[in-house]
């Protein structure tokens, strides 16, 4: 058994979980996405603000922004324990992986944050 | 034939260099790469590589031939060889000792990390524990592994987390465990192997399947582990 305290859940098994079945609600996101905008190409305003203002879509949109915060961070995590490792920095690696992986969940964290803002505010 | 050889002796000198001799190749012989090494031994004595049975058993000749790793007693020219040239370097990833020969120390740390023996609680009958035909039939395809390392010296993710990534043949021979029927460790074999990167480290990019010189599929295995991991963890 390896330990670290810096991945998602300390449980492999759970962060590959999380990645595959985020990666299935974004996919499905993006899909519906693309098929809205394309079958409605025309679009106007006031049909984009009604549909993100529907409770379904609203879910659906959170759900999508969350899978993509999981998402990238059991990636980024899994890169910067890849690359970003003694082997290839020396003694200074444990720093610089602590300061890409809290840049990482900084961003992330941002990004959910502000995309909240962004659907309320449609 | 242009034969080129990694070349590092710690104690003479202070980087490694690729040494380029001509080897002369017996017209109408497909010679096997471990010859060759002997042709080169005959001209620069001071060359250092492992072999020992020569006929793929031993797995002590694992190499890098021509940017492709294997045993040289069992991969001939025709196989590796492109314009004349054949390139030779250590198994990449591990440290090197001298020449072609490398430290296995870290390779044999994982394979010691997952039990690589019957582990089982239940009293031992008198003469042996019995196994049907079936359940031996599982450990076909596992039980061949010669821990040559070539498959694990393949694979990026090894290179990378050596010390935590158990790697493709420590997994072939931990899943080889779990299967076996005789074995009543298994719940205690999989948590060992719950973390982020004993097995989940790896990315499915088959240079094990590839490179294994038994035919081995350590890929297979390990997703056989995973679905063991799945389906005691949900
Ligand atoms: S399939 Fe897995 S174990 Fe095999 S080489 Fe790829 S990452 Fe390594
Ligand atoms: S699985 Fe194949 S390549 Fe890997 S150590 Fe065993 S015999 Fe060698
Ligand atoms: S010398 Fe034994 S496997 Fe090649």
């Amino acid at each position: 058994m390896v330990t670290n305290v810096t991945n998602l859940s300390r449980s492999g098994l759970y962060d590959w979980m999380v990645q595959r079945v985020t990666a299935i609600v974004l996919a499905s996101y993006f899909l519906f996405m693309l098929g809205y905008l394309f079958f409605c190409s025309d679009i106007t305003y006031t049909q984009w603000s009604e549909l993100h203002s529907q409770t379904w879509m609203r879910i659906f949109s959170l759900l999508a922004l969350f899978s993509l915060g999981a998402h990238a961070w059991v990636g980024m995590w899994t890169i910067s324990t890849d690359y970003l490792t003694e082997m290839a920095f020396g003694k200074s690696a444990m720093v610089i992986r602590f300061i890409f992986q809290a840049l990482c969940g900084v961003t992330m964290f941002t990004y959910m944050v502000w995309g909240i803002q962004i659907l309320w505010g449609l | 034939m242009l034969v080129s050889i990694y070349r590092y002796n710690p104690d003479v000198d202070s980087v490694p260099y690729m040494q380029d001799i001509q080897v002369e190749i017996p017209a109408g012989k497909d010679l096997m790469v471990l010859d060759v090494l002997g042709l080169v031994k005959e001209q620069d004595a001071t060359l250092a590589y492992r072999r020992s049975c020569r006929e793929g058993v031993c797995g002590s000749d694992g190499l890098n031939m021509n940017g492709t790793n294997g045993l040289a007693c069992i991969t001939p020219l025709s196989a590796v060889v492109t314009n004349d040239k054949l390139v030779l370097r250590p198994l990449p990833g591990l440290p090197v000792v001298r020449d072609l020969v490398v430290d296995m120390a870290q390779f044999y740390k994982q394979y010691e990390k997952i039990k690589p023996y019957l582990q089982n609680d239940t009293p031992p009958p008198a003469i042996e524990r019995l196994q049907s035909p079936a359940d031996r039939e599982k450990l076909d395809g596992l039980y061949e592994c010669i821990l040559c390392a070539c498959c694990s010296t393949a694979c990026p993710s090894f290179w990378w987390n050596p010390d935590k990534f158990v790697g493709p043949s420590g997994l072939l021979q931990a899943y080889r465990f779990l299967v076996d029927s005789r074995d009543t460790y298994t719940e205690e074999r999989l948590s060992d192997l719950d973390d982020p990167f004993s097995v989940f480290r790896c990315r499915g990019i088959m240079n094990c399947v590839s490179v294994c010189p038994k035919g081995l599929n350590p890929t297979r295995a390990i997703g056989h582990i995973r679905n063991m991991l799945l389906s005691s963890g949900t």
